[in-house]
């Protein structure tokens, strides 16, 4: 019997024998990913985004900034030198999809929360050469002039929920009423006790409305601050 | 077609049998030197297996005879790197800041410590050559709003100013427009006066009126002739450096909503040496104080 030829002339066969092969690749590159102890790695701190920071995370993607900041701080000296604790594969858990990116024409954002005060964030967005002349990136002055569109927030947090993202019914009722709450700074209680450490004040200088500048701020100012790298403990965790 | 071999006349190499539009294809064998690297990478896949970690199994994975791991390397990395600086890292952390100015060696390591550390986290605020920008202070001139002595800059880099660690410094000029505390008119009068304290071109008439209100609201932080108040962060508004800007609007805008400008606390994004470092660095670009 030669195979080849049997392969060769019936198509049906064919289609058989290549997703068995192609899965081969699958099967051992991927599954065991999903039950190996020792690539899950359970960290405390990390929790699903608030509402506001996930509809800063939103125009984050819609802006494209992934094309020229990765999320990734990888495990080498410079990198942790620069950017502080090596990236942990915990913190983006309840990232769909991810923010790692791969190219760094600006620098990595990883850990970009706290570093910077929310009134540099605003200049930064309004006019980036006015705080960093070298830089080359673009201007978003209509961050601040536009009102937060966000009326699918709760079936945002429902869409995520599919995916595996620990939000409650509780959190998903109450999504649109934190999402205002948190840029107000006197709004904070109910959102904090939803969302352990979240930072709660007015992002954008104006407290009058929720712009996009006080998602975009709120999310960039959590990135990296939820696990407490003064209680981690990485040889728990060395792999 | 059949399963004999077919012989092409013309070339002497066997057919595929495969016929499109009456043309032949070719059953050339692969270059030699293709075949060889194709082994060679074979070969080298199973090695790596030796070696590396590859395999999964069912509750860990082959680790290779190398145990590789890059968390584990860049753990040693990073302890080989403190090893190296701990001689003057320790040094740095024992001696006080005083002792590091006065001593050439620790204060060049200090400097060149402080510069690295100063680009990657202070610059974007503060500017490269830490000239400062509107709402973000110049370090190199003598103007201090917090204190600069050595420990007080130290002081300042490690906790921030009005953030939300505990030990930060705070303070919080009131909203006079915003809140309602004086009328617009009064904050015109104001604006006059703050403009004359340090010999500005302002409305004598109107800066009059205005130095009543001054003394009433501003003079317990700024100070009676607008000198200042380093225990509240205040200003000295007499000495024609301006952190926001020194025209009419600007003034005005700050007296009418205030200003909560916020440095964030850098004790636990940079390691105590670092701290340190960044401290003597500042109090070295030409206005420190004793």
């Amino acid at each position: 019997m030669n195979w080849h030829k049997l392969l060769e002339r019936h198509s049906m066969l064919l289609v058989v024998g290549i997703l068995a092969m192609v899965s081969v690749g699958g099967i051992v590159e991927i599954a065991p990913l999903f039950y190996l102890e020792s690539t899950i790695e359970e960290v405390d701190g990390v929790r699903p985004y608030s509402p506001l920071e996930l509809a800063g995370r939103d125009i984050y993607i819609r802006e494209g900034c992934y094309t020229c900041h990765s999320q990734m701080i990888r495990p080498l000296r410079d990198e942790v030198e620069r950017y502080g604790h090596y990236s942990l594969a915990a913190e983006s858990m309840y990232d769909h999809p991810f923010q790692w990116g791969s190219r760094r024409i600006g620098p990595d954002l990883a850990r970009v929360g706290g570093k910077y005060s929310d009134e540099w964030h605003r200049d930064h967005m309004r006019d980036p050469q006015s705080v960093v002349p070298e830089s080359i990136m673009p201007a978003y002055p209509f961050l601040e002039r536009r009102e937060l569109n966000a009326g699918d927030i709760a079936a945002n947090l429902t869409a995520l929920r599919m995916t595996g993202v620990p939000y409650t019914d509780e959190m998903i009722a109450a999504a649109a009423e934190d999402l205002v709450a948190q840029a107000d700074p006197f709004g904070g209680g109910a959102v904090q006790d939803r969302y352990p450490g979240a930072v709660v004040r007015d992002f954008d200088g104006d407290p009058t409305r929720v712009t996009e500048l006080d998602a975009m701020i709120a999310y960039l100012q959590v990135l990296g601050t939820m696990v407490d790298f003064g209680t981690y403990v990485p040889e728990d965790n060395t792999r | 077609m059949t399963d004999q071999k077919e012989i092409d006349d013309h070339s002497g190499v066997e057919t595929t049998q495969h016929v499109w539009d009456g043309i032949k294809e070719l059953n050339n064998p692969l270059p030699r030197w293709w075949l060889w690297i194709f082994y060679a990478t074979v070969i080298w896949s199973v090695i790596y297996w030796i070696f590396m970690p590859a395999w999964p199994l069912v509750s860990s994975y082959t680790p290779g005879l190398r145990g590789h791991s890059d968390r584990a390397n860049v753990a040693q990395d990073l302890v080989e790197m403190y090893a190296e600086r701990a001689a003057y890292a320790v040094r740095l952390n024992e001696a006080s800041l005083e002792q590091i100015r006065s001593t050439p060696e620790l204060l060049e390591f200090a400097i060149a410590a402080g510069d690295a550390a100063f680009g990657e986290n202070c610059a974007p605020c503060h500017g490269r050559g830490a000239q400062g920008a509107p709402g973000y202070p110049n370090l190199n001139d003598d103007i201090w709003l917090w204190g600069g002595s050595l420990d007080e800059i130290a002081y300042t880099i490690r906790y921030g100013i009005r953030n939300e660690n505990t030990s930060s410094h705070f303070s919080q000029m009131p909203a006079y427009g915003a809140d309602g505390i004086l009328t617009q008119t009064e904050i015109d009068d104001v604006t006059e006066y703050v403009i004359s304290l340090s010999g500005g071109d302002a409305n004598a008439a109107m800066a009059r009126r205005g130095a009543g209100i001054y003394a009433e609201q501003c003079a317990a932080c700024h100070g009676p002739t607008g000198g200042g108040d380093r225990l509240f962060g205040a200003p000295n508004l007499a000495d024609r450096e301006w952190l926001y800007g020194g025209d009419r609007e600007t003034i005005r805008a700050t007296i009418a909503d205030s200003r909560f400008g916020v440095m964030p606390p850098w004790e636990d994004r940079l390691d105590p040496a670092t701290l340190r470092a960044l401290a003597v660095w500042v109090h070295e670009r030409g206005g420190g104080e004793d």
